[in-house]
Protein backbone atom coordinates (compact mmCIF):
# COMPACT_ATOMS: atom_id res chain seq x y z
CA UNK A 1 0.00 0.00 0.00
CA UNK A 2 2.76 2.39 -0.93
CA UNK A 3 1.23 5.70 -1.92
CA UNK A 4 3.17 8.87 -2.61
CA UNK A 5 2.27 11.70 -0.27
CA UNK A 6 2.32 15.40 -1.07
CA UNK A 7 5.54 16.26 0.85
CA UNK A 8 7.59 13.52 -0.73
CA UNK A 9 10.40 14.78 -2.93
CA UNK A 10 12.09 11.45 -3.44
CA UNK A 11 11.30 8.77 -5.98
CA UNK A 12 11.46 6.29 -3.09
CA UNK A 13 8.35 6.85 -1.05
CA UNK A 14 7.64 6.12 2.58
CA UNK A 15 4.56 3.93 2.98
CA UNK A 16 1.71 5.90 4.53
CA UNK A 17 0.16 4.61 7.72
CA UNK A 18 -3.02 5.50 9.61
CA UNK A 19 -1.43 4.27 12.83
CA UNK A 20 -2.27 6.37 15.88
CA UNK A 21 0.39 5.81 18.56
CA UNK A 22 -1.60 7.88 21.07
CA UNK A 23 -5.03 6.22 20.89
CA UNK A 24 -6.10 4.49 24.13
CA UNK A 25 -6.41 1.13 22.35
CA UNK A 26 -2.85 1.46 21.01
CA UNK A 27 -1.41 2.41 24.38
CA UNK A 28 -3.13 -0.55 26.04
CA UNK A 29 -1.25 -2.98 23.80
CA UNK A 30 0.95 -1.35 21.15
CA UNK A 31 2.91 -4.46 20.14
CA UNK A 32 0.72 -5.83 17.30
CA UNK A 33 0.64 -2.38 15.74
CA UNK A 34 4.40 -1.98 16.15
CA UNK A 35 4.81 -5.23 14.27
CA UNK A 36 2.63 -3.94 11.43
CA UNK A 37 4.62 -0.71 11.37
CA UNK A 38 7.96 -2.57 11.20
CA UNK A 39 6.63 -4.77 8.39
CA UNK A 40 5.44 -1.77 6.40
CA UNK A 41 9.00 -0.57 5.86
CA UNK A 42 12.10 0.89 7.50
CA UNK A 43 10.55 4.39 7.42
CA UNK A 44 6.82 5.13 7.31
CA UNK A 45 4.76 8.30 7.21
CA UNK A 46 2.14 8.81 9.93
CA UNK A 47 -0.65 10.53 8.04
CA UNK A 48 -2.59 11.58 11.13
CA UNK A 49 0.38 13.48 12.57
CA UNK A 50 2.27 14.59 9.45
CA UNK A 51 5.44 12.97 10.74
CA UNK A 52 7.77 10.21 9.64
CA UNK A 53 8.31 7.25 11.94
CA UNK A 54 10.81 4.45 12.46
CA UNK A 55 10.09 1.26 14.39
CA UNK A 56 12.97 -1.10 13.56
CA UNK A 57 16.03 -1.48 15.79
CA UNK A 58 18.62 -0.79 13.07
CA UNK A 59 17.27 2.60 11.94
CA UNK A 60 16.47 3.69 15.48
CA UNK A 61 19.96 2.88 16.73
CA UNK A 62 21.49 4.76 13.77
CA UNK A 63 19.23 7.82 14.18
CA UNK A 64 19.86 8.12 17.93
CA UNK A 65 23.63 8.00 17.36
CA UNK A 66 23.48 10.71 14.67
CA UNK A 67 22.49 13.78 16.69
CA UNK A 68 23.87 16.10 14.00
CA UNK A 69 21.37 15.00 11.36
CA UNK A 70 18.54 14.12 13.75
CA UNK A 71 18.54 16.92 16.29
CA UNK A 72 16.76 17.43 19.62
CA UNK A 73 16.72 21.23 19.80
CA UNK A 74 13.50 21.37 17.74
CA UNK A 75 11.79 19.54 20.62
CA UNK A 76 11.34 15.86 21.47
CA UNK A 77 7.55 16.06 21.04
CA UNK A 78 5.62 16.40 17.79
CA UNK A 79 5.80 20.21 17.67
CA UNK A 80 8.77 21.68 15.80
CA UNK A 81 10.29 24.39 18.02
CA UNK A 82 12.08 25.81 14.98
CA UNK A 83 8.71 26.79 13.51
CA UNK A 84 6.27 26.70 16.46
CA UNK A 85 6.23 28.34 19.90
CA UNK A 86 7.38 25.80 22.55
CA UNK A 87 4.82 24.97 25.27
CA UNK A 88 7.50 25.63 27.86
CA UNK A 89 11.13 26.74 27.86
CA UNK A 90 13.01 23.87 26.15
CA UNK A 91 15.00 21.58 28.44
CA UNK A 92 18.68 22.60 28.79
CA UNK A 93 19.84 19.06 28.24
CA UNK A 94 17.09 17.02 26.58
CA UNK A 95 16.19 19.62 23.99
CA UNK A 96 19.63 21.07 23.35
CA UNK A 97 22.20 20.27 20.67
CA UNK A 98 26.00 20.42 20.93
CA UNK A 99 27.89 22.47 21.95
CA UNK A 100 25.35 23.79 24.50
CA UNK A 101 24.27 20.26 25.35
CA UNK A 102 27.76 19.04 26.28
CA UNK A 103 28.27 21.56 29.06
CA UNK A 104 25.10 20.72 31.00
CA UNK A 105 25.32 17.05 30.15
CA UNK A 106 28.80 16.87 31.67
CA UNK A 107 27.58 18.22 35.00
CA UNK A 108 24.52 15.96 35.16
CA UNK A 109 26.43 12.89 33.93
CA UNK A 110 29.08 13.41 36.60
CA UNK A 111 26.40 13.65 39.27
CA UNK A 112 24.72 10.42 38.11
CA UNK A 113 27.81 8.38 37.14
CA UNK A 114 28.12 4.94 38.75
CA UNK A 115 31.05 6.05 40.95
CA UNK A 116 28.91 8.86 42.43
CA UNK A 117 25.67 6.96 42.89
CA UNK A 118 27.16 3.75 44.31
CA UNK A 119 27.46 5.62 47.60
CA UNK A 120 23.67 5.52 47.75
CA UNK A 121 23.50 1.73 47.59
CA UNK A 122 23.46 0.98 51.36
CA UNK A 123 20.63 3.48 51.99
CA UNK A 124 18.68 2.26 48.97
CA UNK A 125 19.05 -1.35 50.15
CA UNK A 126 17.88 -0.50 53.63
CA UNK A 127 14.77 1.24 52.25
CA UNK A 128 14.03 -1.73 49.98
CA UNK A 129 14.12 -4.09 52.96
CA UNK A 130 11.67 -1.88 54.86
CA UNK A 131 9.40 -1.85 51.83
CA UNK A 132 9.46 -5.64 51.53
CA UNK A 133 8.69 -5.89 55.28
CA UNK A 134 5.58 -3.78 54.72
CA UNK A 135 4.25 -5.62 51.68
CA UNK A 136 4.83 -9.04 53.23
CA UNK A 137 2.89 -7.89 56.27
CA UNK A 138 0.02 -6.82 54.02
CA UNK A 139 0.06 -9.90 51.83
CA UNK A 140 -2.46 -8.36 49.39
CA UNK A 141 -1.98 -4.80 48.22
CA UNK A 142 -1.97 -2.40 45.29
CA UNK A 143 1.56 -2.56 43.95
CA UNK A 144 1.40 0.90 42.34
CA UNK A 145 1.08 3.12 45.43
CA UNK A 146 2.44 0.61 47.96
CA UNK A 147 5.56 -0.47 46.11
CA UNK A 148 6.30 0.94 42.66
CA UNK A 149 5.63 4.61 43.45
CA UNK A 150 6.49 4.43 47.16
CA UNK A 151 10.08 3.36 46.59
CA UNK A 152 11.30 6.09 44.20
CA UNK A 153 9.24 8.73 46.05
CA UNK A 154 11.28 7.90 49.13
CA UNK A 155 14.77 7.14 47.82
CA UNK A 156 14.87 9.38 44.75
CA UNK A 157 13.20 12.24 46.62
CA UNK A 158 15.82 11.90 49.37
CA UNK A 159 18.67 11.61 46.86
CA UNK A 160 17.67 14.84 45.10
CA UNK A 161 17.03 16.44 48.49
CA UNK A 162 13.43 17.68 48.24
CA UNK A 163 11.22 18.01 51.35
CA UNK A 164 9.23 14.89 52.33
CA UNK A 165 5.93 16.80 52.40
CA UNK A 166 4.23 17.19 49.04
CA UNK A 167 6.25 14.64 47.10
CA UNK A 168 3.02 13.24 45.65
CA UNK A 169 3.21 16.27 43.31
CA UNK A 170 6.15 14.64 41.54
CA UNK A 171 3.92 12.02 39.87
CA UNK A 172 1.46 14.34 38.05
CA UNK A 173 4.38 16.60 37.20
CA UNK A 174 6.34 13.82 35.51
CA UNK A 175 3.14 12.58 33.87
CA UNK A 176 2.57 15.99 32.34
CA UNK A 177 6.18 16.26 31.11
CA UNK A 178 6.09 12.82 29.47
CA UNK A 179 2.81 13.57 27.72
CA UNK A 180 4.78 16.38 26.11
CA UNK A 181 6.89 13.86 24.19
CA UNK A 182 3.92 13.36 21.86
CA UNK A 183 1.40 15.70 20.19
CA UNK A 184 -0.33 18.57 21.97
CA UNK A 185 -3.48 16.42 22.19
CA UNK A 186 -6.43 16.42 24.60
CA UNK A 187 -4.60 14.08 26.96
CA UNK A 188 -1.62 16.44 27.22
CA UNK A 189 -3.84 19.53 27.60
CA UNK A 190 -5.84 17.89 30.40
CA UNK A 191 -2.73 16.77 32.30
CA UNK A 192 -1.07 20.14 31.82
CA UNK A 193 -4.12 21.84 33.33
CA UNK A 194 -4.28 19.31 36.16
CA UNK A 195 -0.58 19.74 37.00
CA UNK A 196 -0.68 23.46 37.78
CA UNK A 197 -0.44 22.99 41.58
CA UNK A 198 2.34 20.47 41.09
CA UNK A 199 4.22 22.87 38.81
CA UNK A 200 4.05 25.50 41.56
CA UNK A 201 5.29 23.00 44.19
CA UNK A 202 8.18 21.90 41.96
CA UNK A 203 9.13 25.55 41.38
CA UNK A 204 9.40 26.05 45.14
CA UNK A 205 11.38 22.90 45.99
CA UNK A 206 13.90 23.58 43.22
CA UNK A 207 15.05 26.68 45.12
CA UNK A 208 18.35 26.28 46.90
CA UNK A 209 17.00 27.05 50.36
CA UNK A 210 14.44 24.26 50.11
CA UNK A 211 16.93 21.53 49.21
CA UNK A 212 18.95 19.38 51.63
CA UNK A 213 22.63 20.38 51.76
CA UNK A 214 24.06 17.17 50.28
CA UNK A 215 21.62 15.96 47.61
CA UNK A 216 21.82 16.10 43.82
CA UNK A 217 19.94 19.40 43.92
CA UNK A 218 22.52 21.06 46.18
CA UNK A 219 25.30 19.63 44.02
CA UNK A 220 23.82 21.32 40.94
CA UNK A 221 23.86 24.65 42.78
CA UNK A 222 27.46 23.93 43.78
CA UNK A 223 28.29 23.38 40.09
CA UNK A 224 26.81 26.77 39.35
CA UNK A 225 28.90 28.33 42.18
CA UNK A 226 31.94 26.77 40.53
CA UNK A 227 31.05 28.34 37.19
CA UNK A 228 30.16 25.05 35.48
CA UNK A 229 26.54 26.21 35.08
CA UNK A 230 24.94 29.64 34.79
CA UNK A 231 23.08 30.69 37.97
CA UNK A 232 19.62 30.29 36.44
CA UNK A 233 20.47 26.84 35.11
CA UNK A 234 20.80 25.08 38.48
CA UNK A 235 17.07 25.26 39.40
CA UNK A 236 16.12 24.28 35.84
CA UNK A 237 18.29 21.18 36.04
CA UNK A 238 16.90 20.26 39.47
CA UNK A 239 13.49 20.43 37.77
CA UNK A 240 14.78 18.21 34.97
CA UNK A 241 15.97 15.59 37.46
CA UNK A 242 12.65 15.64 39.28
CA UNK A 243 10.60 15.31 36.11
CA UNK A 244 12.75 12.59 34.56
CA UNK A 245 13.46 10.34 37.50
CA UNK A 246 10.22 9.61 39.29
CA UNK A 247 7.38 8.38 37.05
CA UNK A 248 9.83 6.48 34.88
CA UNK A 249 11.24 4.47 37.76
CA UNK A 250 7.78 3.90 39.26
CA UNK A 251 6.51 2.65 35.88
CA UNK A 252 9.57 0.44 35.37
CA UNK A 253 8.78 -1.22 38.70
CA UNK A 254 5.10 -1.57 37.63
CA UNK A 255 6.17 -3.26 34.41
CA UNK A 256 8.48 -5.56 36.37
CA UNK A 257 5.80 -6.60 38.87
CA UNK A 258 3.24 -7.24 36.13
CA UNK A 259 5.70 -9.12 33.92
CA UNK A 260 6.69 -11.40 36.79
CA UNK A 261 3.08 -11.89 37.94
CA UNK A 262 2.25 -13.01 34.40
CA UNK A 263 5.37 -15.18 34.05
CA UNK A 264 5.73 -17.08 37.34
CA UNK A 265 8.39 -19.37 35.81
CA UNK A 266 10.61 -16.30 35.26
CA UNK A 267 10.03 -15.09 38.83
CA UNK A 268 10.99 -18.57 40.05
CA UNK A 269 14.35 -18.14 38.29
CA UNK A 270 15.00 -14.78 39.96
CA UNK A 271 13.79 -16.06 43.33
CA UNK A 272 16.14 -19.04 43.04
CA UNK A 273 19.05 -16.79 42.14
CA UNK A 274 18.60 -13.18 43.33
CA UNK A 275 22.01 -12.25 41.93
CA UNK A 276 20.43 -12.15 38.44
CA UNK A 277 18.10 -9.31 39.53
CA UNK A 278 19.98 -6.66 37.57
CA UNK A 279 19.94 -8.73 34.41
CA UNK A 280 16.25 -9.53 34.96
CA UNK A 281 15.45 -5.83 35.27
CA UNK A 282 17.16 -5.26 31.94
CA UNK A 283 14.90 -7.86 30.32
CA UNK A 284 11.86 -6.10 31.83
CA UNK A 285 13.10 -2.88 30.20
CA UNK A 286 13.45 -4.63 26.85
CA UNK A 287 10.19 -6.58 27.02
CA UNK A 288 8.00 -3.85 28.52
CA UNK A 289 9.94 -0.67 27.87
CA UNK A 290 8.98 2.23 30.10
CA UNK A 291 9.60 4.82 27.43
CA UNK A 292 7.98 4.09 24.08
CA UNK A 293 8.43 6.98 21.71
CA UNK A 294 9.68 10.52 21.16
CA UNK A 295 10.79 12.67 18.23
CA UNK A 296 13.88 13.87 16.45
CA UNK A 297 13.97 16.54 13.71
CA UNK A 298 15.99 16.39 10.49
CA UNK A 299 18.56 19.17 10.14
CA UNK A 300 19.07 18.49 6.41
CA UNK A 301 17.73 16.37 3.60
CA UNK A 302 18.81 12.84 4.44
CA UNK A 303 18.29 9.32 3.16
CA UNK A 304 17.14 6.86 5.79
CA UNK A 305 16.24 3.25 5.04
CA UNK A 306 16.06 4.13 1.34
CA UNK A 307 13.64 7.02 1.90
CA UNK A 308 14.69 10.60 1.27
CA UNK A 309 13.56 12.75 4.20
CA UNK A 310 13.35 16.51 3.63
CA UNK A 311 14.92 18.98 6.08
CA UNK A 312 12.95 20.05 9.20
CA UNK A 313 10.83 16.91 9.32
CA UNK A 314 9.70 15.41 12.60
CA UNK A 315 10.62 11.74 12.94
CA UNK A 316 8.91 9.60 15.57
CA UNK A 317 11.27 7.06 17.14
CA UNK A 318 9.58 3.97 18.61
CA UNK A 319 12.16 2.54 21.01
CA UNK A 320 9.47 0.30 22.55
CA UNK A 321 9.22 -1.34 19.12
CA UNK A 322 13.00 -1.58 18.54
CA UNK A 323 13.15 -3.71 21.67
CA UNK A 324 10.64 -6.16 20.10
CA UNK A 325 12.12 -6.20 16.58
CA UNK A 326 12.67 -9.81 15.45
CA UNK A 327 15.44 -8.55 13.15
CA UNK A 328 17.43 -7.86 16.31
CA UNK A 329 16.02 -10.23 18.96
CA UNK A 330 15.34 -13.94 18.92
CA UNK A 331 11.71 -14.61 20.00
CA UNK A 332 11.27 -10.94 20.90
CA UNK A 333 7.82 -11.45 22.42
CA UNK A 334 9.16 -13.97 24.92
CA UNK A 335 9.98 -12.66 28.40
CA UNK A 336 13.26 -14.40 29.19
CA UNK A 337 15.39 -13.19 32.10
CA UNK A 338 18.31 -15.32 30.92
CA UNK A 339 18.52 -13.43 27.62
CA UNK A 340 21.50 -11.23 26.71
CA UNK A 341 19.85 -7.83 26.56
CA UNK A 342 22.82 -5.63 25.62
CA UNK A 343 21.79 -3.31 22.81
CA UNK A 344 18.24 -2.76 24.05
CA UNK A 345 17.22 0.86 23.54
CA UNK A 346 15.02 1.33 26.61
CA UNK A 347 17.10 4.31 27.75
CA UNK A 348 17.82 5.50 24.20
CA UNK A 349 21.44 5.80 23.12
CA UNK A 350 23.92 8.36 21.83
CA UNK A 351 24.51 11.74 23.48
CA UNK A 352 20.88 11.99 24.61
CA UNK A 353 20.81 8.52 26.18
CA UNK A 354 19.08 8.76 29.58
CA UNK A 355 21.52 10.47 31.96
CA UNK A 356 19.86 8.82 34.96
CA UNK A 357 19.90 5.30 33.59
CA UNK A 358 22.44 3.98 36.09
CA UNK A 359 20.43 5.40 38.98
CA UNK A 360 17.26 3.80 37.55
CA UNK A 361 19.10 0.48 37.26
CA UNK A 362 20.39 0.80 40.81
CA UNK A 363 16.89 1.37 42.19
CA UNK A 364 15.32 -1.37 40.08
CA UNK A 365 18.01 -3.92 40.83
CA UNK A 366 17.85 -3.28 44.57
CA UNK A 367 14.05 -3.59 44.71
CA UNK A 368 13.99 -6.75 42.58
CA UNK A 369 16.80 -8.32 44.59
CA UNK A 370 15.12 -7.55 47.92
CA UNK A 371 11.87 -9.06 46.58
CA UNK A 372 13.68 -12.06 45.08
CA UNK A 373 15.22 -12.99 48.42
CA UNK A 374 11.99 -12.89 50.40
CA UNK A 375 9.01 -13.22 48.04
CA UNK A 376 8.27 -16.66 46.65
CA UNK A 377 5.29 -15.85 44.44
CA UNK A 378 3.57 -12.78 43.01
CA UNK A 379 -0.10 -13.24 42.01
CA UNK A 380 -2.28 -10.82 40.10
CA UNK A 381 -5.49 -10.40 42.14
CA UNK A 382 -7.47 -8.18 39.77
CA UNK A 383 -7.35 -6.39 36.43
CA UNK A 384 -4.43 -3.97 36.13
CA UNK A 385 -5.52 -0.38 35.46
CA UNK A 386 -3.44 1.05 32.64
CA UNK A 387 -2.01 4.54 32.93
CA UNK A 388 -2.47 6.35 29.62
CA UNK A 389 0.41 8.62 28.69
CA UNK A 390 1.69 9.79 25.29
CA UNK A 391 5.18 8.37 25.76
CA UNK A 392 5.57 6.25 28.89
CA UNK A 393 3.99 2.92 29.77
CA UNK A 394 2.79 2.11 33.26
CA UNK A 395 -0.18 1.47 35.54
CA UNK A 396 -2.46 3.29 37.95
CA UNK A 397 -3.35 0.16 39.87
CA UNK A 398 -1.93 -3.37 40.13
CA UNK A 399 -3.78 -5.47 42.69
CA UNK A 400 -1.45 -8.30 43.71
CA UNK A 401 -0.75 -10.73 46.51
CA UNK A 402 2.62 -12.11 47.54
CA UNK A 403 3.72 -15.14 49.52
CA UNK A 404 6.80 -15.12 51.73
CA UNK A 405 9.72 -17.42 50.94
CA UNK B 1 41.67 -9.99 8.13
CA UNK B 2 42.18 -7.70 11.16
CA UNK B 3 41.04 -9.15 14.47
CA UNK B 4 40.13 -8.27 18.03
CA UNK B 5 41.41 -10.68 20.66
CA UNK B 6 39.59 -10.90 23.98
CA UNK B 7 41.46 -12.35 26.95
CA UNK B 8 39.31 -13.54 29.86
CA UNK B 9 40.56 -13.21 33.47
CA UNK B 10 41.10 -17.00 33.31
CA UNK B 11 43.53 -16.51 30.43
CA UNK B 12 41.19 -17.97 27.79
CA UNK B 13 41.65 -16.08 24.51
CA UNK B 14 39.24 -15.66 21.62
CA UNK B 15 39.92 -13.78 18.39
CA UNK B 16 37.16 -12.33 16.23
CA UNK B 17 37.87 -11.16 12.66
CA UNK B 18 36.52 -7.65 12.09
CA UNK B 19 36.37 -4.91 9.50
CA UNK B 20 38.00 -1.54 10.26
CA UNK B 21 35.61 0.67 12.25
CA UNK B 22 34.09 -2.20 14.28
CA UNK B 23 33.91 -1.34 17.96
CA UNK B 24 35.43 -3.60 20.58
CA UNK B 25 32.14 -3.51 22.55
CA UNK B 26 29.67 -4.25 19.72
CA UNK B 27 31.92 -7.03 18.39
CA UNK B 28 31.99 -8.62 21.85
CA UNK B 29 28.20 -8.42 22.25
CA UNK B 30 27.56 -9.79 18.75
CA UNK B 31 29.91 -12.71 19.41
CA UNK B 32 28.75 -13.48 22.93
CA UNK B 33 32.06 -12.65 24.63
CA UNK B 34 31.56 -12.93 28.40
CA UNK B 35 32.48 -10.03 30.68
CA UNK B 36 31.55 -7.14 28.36
CA UNK B 37 28.21 -6.14 29.92
CA UNK B 38 27.65 -2.85 28.08
CA UNK B 39 24.50 -1.88 29.96
CA UNK B 40 24.17 1.53 28.34
CA UNK B 41 24.63 0.12 24.84
CA UNK B 42 27.59 2.28 23.89
CA UNK B 43 26.74 5.75 25.16
CA UNK B 44 29.77 5.98 27.53
CA UNK B 45 27.46 6.14 30.51
CA UNK B 46 27.87 2.92 32.46
CA UNK B 47 31.54 1.83 32.46
CA UNK B 48 30.45 -1.83 32.19
CA UNK B 49 32.44 -2.47 29.01
CA UNK B 50 35.71 -1.57 30.73
CA UNK B 51 38.78 -3.37 29.32
CA UNK B 52 42.55 -3.29 29.84
CA UNK B 53 44.19 -2.78 26.47
CA UNK B 54 47.30 -4.86 25.89
CA UNK B 55 50.31 -2.55 26.31
CA UNK B 56 51.62 -3.18 22.81
CA UNK B 57 48.32 -2.06 21.24
CA UNK B 58 47.79 1.08 23.31
CA UNK B 59 49.58 3.45 20.93
CA UNK B 60 47.48 2.17 17.99
CA UNK B 61 44.28 3.60 19.46
CA UNK B 62 42.92 7.15 19.35
CA UNK B 63 43.28 9.02 22.67
CA UNK B 64 40.76 8.86 25.52
CA UNK B 65 38.08 11.56 25.19
CA UNK B 66 37.01 13.75 28.10
CA UNK B 67 33.72 11.85 28.50
CA UNK B 68 35.46 8.46 28.47
CA UNK B 69 38.11 9.73 30.88
CA UNK B 70 35.49 10.73 33.44
CA UNK B 71 33.48 7.54 33.03
CA UNK B 72 36.56 5.34 33.52
CA UNK B 73 36.62 6.53 37.14
CA UNK B 74 33.36 4.60 37.56
CA UNK B 75 34.81 1.26 36.44
CA UNK B 76 34.09 -1.48 38.98
CA UNK B 77 37.51 -3.11 38.56
CA UNK B 78 40.28 -0.64 39.29
CA UNK B 79 41.30 1.83 36.63
CA UNK B 80 44.82 1.45 35.25
CA UNK B 81 46.97 3.31 32.72
CA UNK B 82 45.69 0.98 29.98
CA UNK B 83 41.99 1.18 30.92
CA UNK B 84 39.54 1.97 28.11
CA UNK B 85 35.82 1.66 27.48
CA UNK B 86 35.31 -0.96 24.77
CA UNK B 87 32.40 1.04 23.32
CA UNK B 88 34.74 3.94 22.58
CA UNK B 89 37.37 1.90 20.71
CA UNK B 90 36.85 1.36 17.00
CA UNK B 91 39.25 -0.86 15.04
CA UNK B 92 41.61 1.63 13.34
CA UNK B 93 42.32 1.18 9.63
CA UNK B 94 45.62 -0.55 8.93
CA UNK B 95 45.85 -2.25 12.35
CA UNK B 96 46.09 -6.05 12.30
CA UNK B 97 45.16 -6.88 15.87
CA UNK B 98 43.91 -5.30 19.09
CA UNK B 99 44.24 -7.36 22.26
CA UNK B 100 42.05 -6.48 25.25
CA UNK B 101 41.98 -8.04 28.71
CA UNK B 102 38.58 -8.36 30.35
CA UNK B 103 38.48 -7.36 34.04
CA UNK B 104 37.26 -9.63 36.83
CA UNK B 105 34.02 -7.69 37.37
CA UNK B 106 31.96 -4.96 35.67
CA UNK B 107 29.31 -4.23 38.32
Amino acid sequence: MTVPHPHEKSSIEAPISDFDPYADETLSNPYPQYEALRELGPVVYLRRYGAYAIARHEEIDAVLRDHTTFCSSAGVGLANFHTEEPWRKPSLILEADPPMHGRTRKVVAGLLAPASINKLRPTFEQEAELLVDRILEKGSFDAVPDLCAAYPLKVFGDAVGVPPEGREHLLPYGDMVFNGFGPFNERFKTRLAAAQKSIAWIGEVCKRENLTPDGFGAQLYKASDDGELAPDEAPMLVRTLLSAGLDTTAFTLCNAILSFARHPDQWALVHANPSIARQALEEVLRYESTFHSFYRTTTREVELGGVLLPMEQKLCVFIGSANRDPRRWESPDTFDVARRTAGNLAFGTGIHGCAGQMLARLEGEIVLKALAKRVKTIHLEGTPVHHYNNSVRGYDSLPVSVTAA
Amino acid sequence: MPQITYVQPSGVRRSIPVAPGATVMLTAVANDIAGIVAECGGAAMCATCHVYVDEKCLSLLPPVSEVENEMLDSAASGRRENSRLACQIAMPAGVEEIVVHIPATQN
